[in-house]
């Protein structure tokens, strides 16, 4: 696909300067270093400094969650590449009250290495800095901890949020969100692949009409790759392998995100939800709030993912918890 | 070993090299990424070379010694790349020349010694193992022939060609392997059939290296 872009060696910066622009009340960029997002809305109170962060083309992830009661800050990496250890380090030391600042973000190796290279600066300092890594794509891998994070960072993310704008100590916030994780379950489908600004080419070769069943959200391979099917078949196939995993009971209840991966129409998003919603209905497994929308992207990868929140009255109050940010706003 | 010694303007040339080796190498290195990992390898590099060479005279201007040089390239290609392979690429420039502090030219032996003290600290920081399908595939056999004693007072050109074609044969040997790291440690056995492309890079780099010292 055609993408409207500069120079593709500049769209990290030219994207955070026109974001930042844009939304100046929310957000505005650390003056000595230009890849840390922070808050124009951080409470007045000491608190848990949350930090968010990844490799960019995952727009709105991760900038658009940094506002009122929800993420200080977002580290931002080249496209599709983690951020590196200097700014995950300047942004504990903009956003640490005293009380400790948690990482949260997916579980990819790069992502693993500046982090924790950024939170070894950070504890050379004295800041205590823990982590807690994404882990909801089902199909990435058999166990849990090795398991990739997708669109369930929106969901770990607001329920950590959630826990520290309430006052909660680090080892608490850190808590609620393992917690989440833990009942999070993601699995999508891609229809195109996203095309690289750097190189204006595909990441991977899909032939027009195919889907890939699976796929990760920088392109990882996926289960199997063949002719598009309708859209009730392949969610019936998604919901599948989550519901197996996830070993949901009748009579338990579920937040539900059907997330666009950028290319998607929002109708075709919808028509997925209607499908998502009928199933989760026959197997009485109850509806507690849905997102529907583009959450966390790949860029112009035409595709979408199904995430499951699984929750309980804790995981609720924090989900729940107002906050106000440009791609998030609950009351 | 012979008498080759390396000034610190070998290695400010050899980011020139490297950075027109990854220019024409970046496709091809992101095309063995798109097959088992994200797709970026060959862009990231990229970024963190240009970035080198941008500013390759100001830390040549700045730095005394090689270790001190290489070590502002270490910490530019680990503040530019991200990803895995800053940490990692940036770790193997940054601890080069932690044994050669304060020296503005080296014997081969001392050349020698800090490839492999590169390549320990690309393992110390990934914590990778032989056979886990990363760059160490590669890197540790072709630091073995650097080290080893047989080849002391063979021709450094026959040795680290030598290197370099032990390095190429682990990149291949990464091809049947389940990937233990990284994002293709998710494929399972579906990562069997491609090569891993931070083996491919490593060898590629060395191989740079080889060419500028052919020209001593």
């Amino acid at each position: 696909m055609t993408r409207l872009i500069n120079d593709g060696y500049d769209v990290v910066e030219e994207m955070l300067e026109g974001y930042t622009k844009a939304h100046p009340e929310y957000v505005k960029l650390l003056e000595h270093d230009g890849r840390v997002v922070v808050s124009q809305k951080r409470s007045k109170d000491s608190k848990v400094g949350i930090i968010i962060g990844g490799g960019s083309g995952h727009e709105p992830l991760f900038l658009g969650y940094v506002g009122e009661n929800f993420a200080d800050a977002a580290v931002i990496g080249n496209v599709n590449t983690s951020p590196s250890p200097e700014p995950c380090y300047n942004a504990v030391k903009a956003v640490d009250t005293g009380k400790g600042c948690l990482y949260l973000y997916g579980n990819y190796a790069g992502d693993v290495l500046n982090f924790d290279m950024g939170a070894e600066m950070a504890a050379e300092d004295g800041i205590r800095v823990e982590t807690v890594l994404v882990t909801d794509d089902v199909y990435s891998s058999e166990n849990r901890e090795e398991r990739r994070g997708v669109a369930g960072d929106v969901f770990v993310f607001k329920a950590a949020a959630g826990a520290a704008a309430k006052g909660l100590d680090l080892d608490e916030v850190k808590r609620i969100a393992e917690k989440c994780n833990s009942n999070t379950y993601s699995m999508g489908v891609a229809l195109s692949s996203c095309t690289l600004p750097a190189t204006g080419k595909p990441i991977f070769h899909m032939d027009e009409g195919d889907m890939e069943v699976g796929m990760g959200i920088h392109g990882e391979p996926g289960i199997r790759r063949a002719k598009a099917e309708p859209a009730d078949k392949v969610v019936d196939e998604i919901l599948k392998y989550i519901l197996e995993d996830m070993k949901i009971k009748g009579g338990e209840e579920v937040y539900v995100l059907v997330n666009g991966l950028g290319a998607l129409a929002l109708m075709d998003l919808y028509i997925c939800y209607r499908r998502v919603a009928q199933v989760l209905e026959e197997k009485g497994v109850k509806i507690y709030k849905s997102l529907v929308g583009n959450y966390a992207t790949s860029m112009d990868m035409a595709g979408m993912s199904i995430t499951l929140t699984k929750l309980d009255d804790e995981l609720k109050e924090y989900l729940d918890y107002p906050c106000d940010t440009p791609y998030m706003k609950i009351k | 070993m012979s008498e080759l010694v390396l000034g610190k303007d070998f290695f400010v040339e050899v980011m020139k090299d490297l950075h027109d080796m990854i220019e024409v190498q970046r496709d091809y290195l992101t095309g063995l990424d798109s097959d088992i990992g994200d797709g970026d390898h060959g862009i990231n590099l990229s970024i963190g070379f240009r970035a080198v060479v941008e500013k390759l005279e100001a830390m040549d201007a700045e730095t005394e010694d090689i270790s001190s040089f290489l070590r502002k390239v270490g910490m530019t290609l680990l503040g530019k790349v991200g990803g895995a392979s800053g940490p990692l690429y940036g770790s193997f420039f940054m601890k080069a020349g932690d044994d050669v502090k304060g020296k503005t030219e080296v014997t081969f032996e001392e050349f020698c010694g800090m490839i492999a003290n590169g390549v320990k600290a690309v393992q110390t920081r990934g914590k990778a193992e032989i056979g886990d399908k990363t760059m160490i595939d590669a890197l540790v056999p072709g630091i073995e022939v650097l080290l080893d004693e047989k080849n002391k007072d063979k021709d450094p050109i026959e040795v680290f060609t030598a290197c370099v074609e032990k390095m190429k044969e682990g990149a291949e040997s990464t091809i049947p392997l389940v990937a233990k790291k990284g994002r293709a440690m998710r494929l399972g056995e579906r990562a069997i059939g491609h090569k891993d492309p931070g083996s491919e890079s490593s060898w590629m780099i060395m191989e740079v290296f080889l060419n500028r010292l052919k020209k001593l």
